[in-house]
């Protein structure tokens, strides 16, 4: 067993070099470089739209690259293709199997993509000749709840799962390319930047991990949360992510310098985060919480800034539009009685900046 | 007694050895710069920051317009 504890104490001591060398370039903390920037104001999002339709909860949704359109799945079954300006359902997809988890919008604008408990990521082709839209492909391979996906183009998806991997899908052949396999839990979450090349990921193992897609390599890994992490996303200049967890919490961790740069919590929140966007600019953070609140928080100062609308938004899933105009919240009410479709359950709603702020 | 779980375990710890070697081996910015890009990248965003900063009425998409006339 000469050579198993070889190896235990060679672990050790790379686990030690790298936090040895995240301290080597700690040479400031975000809270000091950001001393002379004041809060932002108080923010007050204001309900422009109600997109109503959804029969069940509305577990996922996901912005078009138009900014217009966009994608929402929920558990009666159907995939819902909104045109947000005009609240139209512009396609209602059923699916073969109810408990969808995640959704996604190609950037063409041509596919979408849902999957869950079926542990299938399906592709339901938009642009179809005779205007029905079919399911594409089916990818089947994961051993685990599909638990999001996200298109790098029409011909690649990525997906995370139950089964601890996340997979690279050639959508053509409906074949898996790569497997990203690394997270010791359930991944739940997957973001991925502007250039494609890499993808970050959030597991039940507390922690966020960065792949570089090509060579499948895990080339970080953030540690710092003390449960699953739910959420994740990243900050828009593609050198951050931001991620929610089950521990109350959002960390931001900067890539370039591998290490959580802030936390954002308060004592009166604690309960787990479901969902995580920014702004366009990154200066906001919206987050979602398990108590269906989302608390908008100043990610430079740390500090909560406004909270989404009241007792009838309770949120599980956000996602702020590509142009940054609008926050759409899918909503489920959990209040009304269930024989009732009456009011304002299962709604999608989208949310705008009420009044001129001032930084 | 079967070797199969040693050589199992055996191939996983070489396996995290591995990975926790290329980790190491990254190259890491110092924070002050990140932490001072991150900052310029959300001043300089700001103006153009809708949900931050809001929109005029008239270049609000999801605004409904202030009156229509029905012939």
């Amino acid at each position: 067993m000469g050579e198993m504890e070889q190896l235990r104490k060679e672990a050790e001591s790379l686990k030690d070099q790298i936090t040895a060398a995240r301290k080597a370039v700690a040479d400031a903390t975000l809270p000091d470089t950001v001393s002379s920037t004041a809060v932002v104001g108080r923010v007050q999002l204001k309900t422009r739209k109600t997109l109503r339709g959804h029969l069940a909860k509305i577990y996922a949704m996901h912005w078009a690259t138009d900014a217009k359109l966009c994608v929402s799945a929920s558990q009666d079954g159907k995939l819902i293709v909104w045109d947000t300006l005009t609240t139209n359902k512009v396609n209602a997809i059923p699916l073969k199997s109810s408990w969808v988890m995640t959704c996604a919008y190609a950037p063409s604008g041509n596919m979408v993509a849902c999957g869950g408990l079926d542990n299938m990521c399906s592709i339901y082709n938009l642009k179809g000749k005779d205007g029905n839209v079919k399911v594409m492909r089916e990818l089947a391979a994961h051993t685990g709840y599909l638990s999001c996906c996200r298109f790098l183009s029409d011909s690649e998806i990525i997906t995370s799962s139950g089964d601890c991997t996340c997979l690279l899908w050639d959508i053509e052949t409906g074949t898996q390319k790569t497997t990203f396999a690394g997270h010791l839990g359930d991944c739940m979450s997957l973001a991925v930047p502007g250039d494609f090349k890499t993808f970050v990921s959030g597991a039940c193992d507390f922690t966020a991990k960065l792949w570089d897609i090509r060579d499948s390599n895990c080339t970080h890994t953030f540690s710092g949360h003390e449960s699953d992490v739910n959420a994740i996303a990243f900050f828009p200049n593609g050198n951050a992510v931001i991620t929610g967890s089950d521990d109350a919490t959002c960390k931001l961790f900067d890539l370039r310098s591998d290490q959580e740069l802030i936390t954002y919590q308060d004592s009166s929140i604690m309960c787990g985060v479901t969902s995580i966007a920014p702004s366009l600019s990154g200066r906001l953070i919206l987050a979602g919480y398990d108590d269906f609140n989302v608390n908008i928080w100043d990610s430079l100062k740390a500090e909560r800034v406004g909270v989404l609308a009241g007792h009838d938004n309770r949120v599980s899933c956000i996602g702020v539009s590509t142009d940054g105009m609008a926050c759409c919240t899918g909503s489920w009410d959990s209040f009304l009685p269930s024989f009732s479709f009456k009011g304002q359950d299962n709604v999608m709603r989208l949310c705008k900046q009420n009044k001129q702020q001032y930084l | 007694m079967s070797n199969n779980n040693a050589v199992g375990s055996l191939a996983v710890a070489q396996k995290a050895v591995k990975q926790l070697r290329l980790e190491a081996s990254v190259r890491r910015i110092k924070v002050s710069q990140a932490a001072m890009d991150l900052r310029n990248f959300c001043l300089q965003n700001a103006t153009k920051d809708p949900l931050l900063m809001g929109v005029p009425s008239g270049d609000n998409p999801f605004r409904p317009p202030k009156s229509c006339t029905i012939f």
